[in-house]
């Protein structure tokens, strides 16, 4: 993994805090990290992941599991969804369209896009069906076409509901279905100018009322300027009938994934926090998404931890900040989120699953891997445990991505890989 | 003729016009820069910081150049200590500051505040001399 050449030009020279950087090791994760000072040196750090192919090689699981590429040449995979039948549908695409405003968006844009595929988004759902029950999914068909970068998947009511990058639609299903009957329905328009954080997650309550949509902020910290905020870094709860929405969740910077908890029936978030207070800030977080929580996004993070990059700044506001309940660690870059079920065997039974895409702001790379936060009573409970690794090699040879983490009921776990276009399936061995 | 170019043939020849462009046109670049950050202290418009970016990429722009244009002069000077060198000097600082203040200016937000308000006031009080000194007919800098 070498640093990126386009800056590295005067690093030496005028590298003034950089130096202490700390490997993986020094990452502050559970329900109550210990947060260092603000650092940023004059260049921010940058290590970029190296693409490379799988060849014969692949992920690592535990003991007990193997996995398995079960679709492969897809195009910008994000997100999985199980449907009762056991089809598994893949959203495809790539969105944003944020204008480069400062010479450092340009520089900046070009070394990050090294770390991704080249591959152009679908801007699709595929749909992947193993009939016989073999885990090998024969058939590989496209559900749906000519979308606007879908992401957030979610059946209910009879309906798939896909969170498009600037409109929430639905699909009518009938079960066995392989193809889309008609043209998707709005439910809803979504916040979608800008799109600097385009992904729209979605989930949707145990009772198919409500549906719930993950909208990231506009910026990493406000560069953008306030007035791009509008209805950004928020959870919306949208009526499935109606497409009323309100805010259910603000201050939630990037909120990158939802699940409901399958017990209690509370709605759980991953949120991606910013960038260039130093390699241990600020920890990307697993919480539960409280109803009317403000969560600190831009004025602080972590609670009361103010961020002076924004001003003027709201005190009250600081003071409201709800702190999350469970750091995965910094710039790990969750993209996943799926709560477990007993199927996947004792140790593996209660908690979530978590797909990290990995980190771009750090010179120990952390992330690039699925792990698993258990639970207990509905909260997280110990240590995570890693479940997928193998995606980066110590060389820095990047051979996939994690990003969308999906529990089949069948005995599964589902995982989307946008650098090498695949889905993993992780089973147990019998 | 006059005797003082007689007695300073070496600085005799007028600026040369790229180079002159180049320097000259660092100067209202620079001023845009100081000017774009106070207005962005003052305001904490964002759009005011992304001009002062702008304006520091293309001041550096015009500085490199132009100090490239300083450098082959100071080696084809005949007597390099003195102005040619002095011009020279000073540009590089120019240049390098600037360029620390771009790096400055790539930060976030107010991150940019206030070290990136103090180095563009630099930037210029540095340009304004060192253009005063390579644009003197007789400093042999800008030719």
């Amino acid at each position: 993994m070498k640093r990126s050449n386009a800056l590295a030009l005067l690093s030496m020279a005028l590298l003034v805090s950089a130096c202490g950087e700390k490997g993986a090791d020094t990452q502050a994760r559970g329900p109550d990290p210990k947060l260092p000072e603000q650092q940023r040196g004059l260049l921010p750090s940058m290590k970029i992941a190296e693409p490379a192919e799988w060849g014969s090689q692949k992920p690592t699981v535990p003991e007990g599991f193997s996995i398995t590429p079960i679709a492969t040449d897809l195009k910008i995979p994000r997100q999985t969804l199980v449907l009762p039948n056991g089809d598994i549908l893949v959203a495809e695409g790539r969105g944003g369209s944020a204008a480069k405003l400062k010479p450092k968006d340009v520089i900046a844009g070009y070394i990050k896009a090294k770390g991704n595929t080249k591959v152009k988004g679908g801007n699709r759902l595929t749909l992947l069906r193993d009939a016989d029950g073999d885990g090998k999914y024969e058939m590989q068909t496209v559900f749906a076409e000519n979308l606007n970068a879908p992401y957030g998947l979610a059946f209910a009511n009879n309906k798939l509901y896909v969170a498009n990058q600037d409109e929430l639609v639905s699909f009518d299903y009938q079960p066995g279905q392989t193809k889309a009957a008609g043209a998707p329905v709005s439910i809803t328009k979504l916040p979608s100018e800008i799109n600097h954080h385009w992904t729209k997650s979605l989930a949707v309550s145990p009772d198919g009322r409500f549906l719930y949509v993950g909208i990231g902020s506009n910026s990493n910290i406000t560069e953008r300027g306030m007035e791009a905020e509008l209805d950004r870094a928020m959870v919306w709860q949208i009526d499935s009938a109606t497409g009323a929405h309100k805010p259910y969740a603000t201050g939630i910077r990037n909120p990158t994934a939802l699940a409901i908890h399958p017990e209690t029936g509370q709605l759980w978030s991953v949120v991606n926090e910013r960038d260039e207070l130093g390699p241990d800030l600020v920890p990307d977080y697993l919480t539960s998404v409280r109803e009317g929580g403000f969560y600190g996004w831009p004025y602080s993070y972590w609670g009361q931890n103010v961020d002076p990059r924004v001003q003027p700044g709201d005190p009250k506001k600081v003071a409201a900040a709800i702190k999350p309940d469970y750091s995965l660690g910094s710039h790990v870059a969750a993209l996943g989120v799926n709560f477990s079920l007993p199927i996947m065997g004792d140790k593996f039974a209660n908690g979530a699953f978590v797909g990290e895409h990995g980190s771009w702001n750090r010179d120990q790379p952390v992330g690039y891997k699925v792990i698993f936060v258990p639970f207990k009573d509905g909260r997280p409970a110990g240590e995570p445990i890693d479940f997928v690794t193998g995606f980066r090699d110590g060389d820095g040879k990047t051979r996939g991505r994690p990003v969308g983490v999906t529990v089949d009921p069948r005995g599964a776990l589902i995982v989307a890989d946008d650098l090498s276009n695949t889905v993993w399936r992780v089973t147990r061995n019998r | 003729m006059s005797s003082a170019a007689t007695l300073s043939p070496a600085y005799r020849s007028p600026p040369g016009r790229l180079h002159s462009i180049l320097l000259a046109g660092c100067v209202p670049l620079f001023l845009g820069a100081l000017l774009s950050d106070i207005a962005y202290y003052q305001s904490y418009q964002i759009q005011w910081g992304n001009f002062a970016s702008w304006l520091l990429a293309g001041g550096e722009l015009f500085c490199g150049l132009a100090l490239l244009c300083a450098l082959v002069n100071l080696v084809r000077a005949q007597r390099k200590a003195g102005h040619p060198l002095t011009y020279f000097v000073l540009l590089l600082a120019t240049f390098v500051l600037g360029l620390i203040d771009s790096f400055q200016h790539a930060k976030d937000a107010w991150a940019v505040m206030p070290a990136g308000l103090v180095l563009s006031a630099i930037v210029f009080v540095l340009i304004v001399i060192a253009a005063w000194v390579g644009l003197s007919p007789r400093a042999g800098g800008a030719q």
